[in-house]
């Protein structure tokens, strides 16, 4: 059995199985590409049409797999209004080619920005240098 | 010697709880990791037989044992900030274990519950309307009517749904609660339940909460057989803001692209897989279990003003220097709660700007500052009062660059299903970074000489500005939920207030 045959077989029983899939494939190949939507449409008797249309929809969602390690930046309004957007550039030189900045609108830390958040783990109260080192760690 | 006390909240472990309460372990101490007092500021916040240090790192461990910490902010309790406060929601806050069914019990966990089974469906209903409880997500429906409405419906199934999307800026109240009290929420959703008749529930959860995701299924492993035979599923959200509207919310549980349902028919009719279903906020749901205590839904009644009944946790956050979480009755002033209660900016300089509601909610000057807490006085202040959260912004903000973001964030956000969002969100930016420009050239097509109806004139700033007026008001009364609705507030609110920021 493939191992995506697995994973939906994790998840059939479910009402609306499709989003549980998805984090799980995503989770596990950092993407959801079109092989992978295709045997997901088979397995859950859905049209690769209806599954595309859901995979595109939503930002947690890759069509392609990037081996950079990832740093989510909060850009929304209370981090801006604690000076997000005047250390960016800090940000995006410190990441260069190697990390992937994402912009991410509100990690719920709204009364301690600018934040970021690495896998699970997540950093508040951030200046440039902090921000710096937590993407040099990434 | 005493128990230290440690909030294990995602914010407090941001700013470093993890070591500060792995150092107090190894000097030797015994830590207990509880729920956060809502006191940003001061996290991490250790406590000590109710007596407060903070904000503490590992490093102050050494002088908060010997009593010379310059960390020392006295009894907890008696913080202004604490005891100016109004806290049923959040009565726990601070004070228990989250995943401590002991603690939750002790302090009258499932008494609500276990009344709402002996008095029955009717009676939590009506108790539920006569608390005037409204929904705590943003649009204020009265809670009792959307769950007698439930209660009433046909249906093969029904379903009780939790909102726990949180996408708003400046807010965190959801998740303070769902990771600090978790067994509440179960707790309302299953009063909830037995009022309506459902089976079952789902909690849909945002991705960008990691901690509460974790908690909020342990919690509902552990109270399993308390709920029975109701039962409850965390559904994780995948990073879209619009899923947090309810029925766009309800095609993402059912594994459909998020987008957002034109009513009727009503979800408490028609909603997840067709059937009755209760779609509340988090908050709505874990007001519940204190309204069913016996007295609960009288007590909440009182508090409050005109139709905003009972309390709100109100949230600070942004640039101000008290920030955190504020439970109190509607009807406070937006000046006494960024002003004395947030004691003005985190960074000294002037207040600018409060953006109340999220990113749908309109930019108020300070000279609004005498605005009370009510649904209906923010209304009609073309405000609103959304979930709850307050963002302060000082004199260097260019609130220019703030309304371009609120329509560039409706442009990346919106779902699709209508036109004055879809195109009017992208054609937002582009109008105010013309006004900004100071107008502009006619372009190549307006020239050539086919165009007879084109201008024949340049563009000002104020035809801009007309255009964007314009454009507002379609997005306001053309669009089909909120986001594309609401654009308009912060962004002709900044205009409104703030010409200069716009190149006058
Ligand atoms: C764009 C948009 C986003 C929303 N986001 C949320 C949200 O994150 N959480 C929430 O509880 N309600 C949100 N709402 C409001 C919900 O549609 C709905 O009114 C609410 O879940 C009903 O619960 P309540 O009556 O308990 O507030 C949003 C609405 C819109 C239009
Ligand atoms: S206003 Fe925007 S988000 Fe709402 S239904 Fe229309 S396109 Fe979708
Ligand atoms: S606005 Fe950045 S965490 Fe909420």
């Amino acid at each position: 059995m493939s191992r995506i045959s697995e994973i939906v077989s994790l998840h059939r029983e479910k009402e609306g199985p499709l989003l549980p899939v998805l984090h799980d494939v995503q989770a596990e190949f950092g993407c959801i590409d079109g092989a992978a939507e295709a045997e997901i449409a088979r397995e859950l008797n859905l049209s690769r049409a209806e599954v595309h249309g859901v995979v595109s929809f939503y930002h947690d969602f890759r069509a392609e797999a990037d081996p950079r390690p990832v740093v989510q930046i909060c850009r929304a309004e209370a981090c801006k209004a604690r000076g997000i957007e005047g250390i960016m550039a800090d940000a995006q030189d410190a990441a260069g080619s190697r990390v992937r900045l994402q912009d991410v609108y509100c990690l719920g830390l709204c009364s301690a920005g600018p934040n970021a958040r690495v896998g699970d783990t997540l950093h508040a109260r951030l200046d440039g240098a902090k921000l710096r080192e937590v993407i040099e760690r990434a | 010697m005493s128990v230290i006390r440690i909030s294990d909240d995602a914010l407090a472990r941001a700013c470093g709880a993890d070591d500060v309460a792995s150092a107090f372990a190894a000097a030797g101490c015994e830590v207990e990791r509880v729920s956060s007092w809502g006191m940003h500021w001061l996290e991490p916040l250790v406590v000590i037989g109710g007596q407060g240090f903070g904000p503490a790192s590992a490093a102050d461990v050494g002088a908060i044992l010997d009593g010379s910490s310059s960390k020392a902010i006295g009894r907890i309790e008696d913080h202004p900030f604490i005891a100016g406060q109004q806290r049923l929601t959040f009565a726990r806050a601070g004070r228990t274990r989250p995943l401590s069914l002991d603690d939750y019990e002790a302090t009258g966990g499932w008494a609500g519950l276990r009344r709402a089974r002996q008095i029955g469906g009717g009676a939590i209903l009506e108790e539920v309307v006569q608390s005037g409880l409204r929904g705590r997500g943003g649009a204020g429906f009265p809670a009792g009517i959307k769950w007698q409405t439930v209660a009433g419906a046909q249906g093969p199934r029904k379903y009780i749904v939790c909102n726990a999307d949180e996408g708003d800026s400046g807010t965190f109240a959801d998740r303070m609660l769902m990771e600090g009290d978790p067994f509440a929420l179960v707790e309302g959703m299953a009063i909830a339940a037995e009022a309506v008749g459902a089976q079952k529930g789902y909690i849909y959860l945002r991705s960008e909460y990691p901690d509460a995701i974790a908690r909020m299924q342990s919690a509902i492993t552990i109270a399993s057989s308390i709920i029975a035979p109701f039962e409850i599923e965390v559904r994780v959200g995948a990073g879209a803001y619009v899923c947090g509207e309810e029925t766009s919310l309800l095609n993402s549980l059912e594994g459909k692209r998020g987008e957002v349902r034109a009513k009727p028919p009503l979800p408490a009719l028609e909603g997840l897989f067709g059937c009755p279903t209760v779609v509340n906020n988090v908050l709505t749901l874990a007001a519940v279990p204190h309204i069913l205590t016996d007295g609960g839904s009288a007590e909440y009644q009182v508090l409050g003003i005109d139709r905003s009944k009972g309390t709100m946790p109100i949230q600070l956050a942004g640039n101000i220097r008290h920030s955190g979480l504020f439970e109190t009755a509607f009807g406070i002033t937006l000046g006494e709660l960024v002003n004395d209660i947030g004691g003005g900016t985190a960074s000294g300089r002037p207040v600018k700007a409060v953006q109340v509601g999220g990113p749908l909610g309109a930019y108020l000057h300070p000279d609004q500052f005498d605005i009370v807490f009510d649904y209906e006085a923010y209304g009609a202040a073309d405000a609103l009062i959304g979930h709850g959260g307050i963002t302060v912004f000082d004199d260097t903000a260019d609130m220019g660059e703030m309304a371009r973001f609120a329509m560039e964030f409706c442009a990346v956000e919106s779902c699709g299903k209508c036109t004055p969002c879809r195109i009017g969100a992208v054609r937002g930016t582009e109008i105010i970074d013309r006004i900004r420009a100071g107008g502009r050239q006619r372009d190549v097509i307006e020239t050539a000489p086919q165009m007879h109806n084109a201008p024949r004139g340049n563009r000002s700033r104020e035809d801009e500005v007309r255009l964007l007026e314009d454009l507002c008001e379609t997005m306001k009364f053309g669009s089909l939920c909120a986001l594309g609705g609401f654009t308009p507030y912060p962004v002709m609110s900044a205009l409104k207030h703030w010409p200069e920021d716009f190149g006058k």
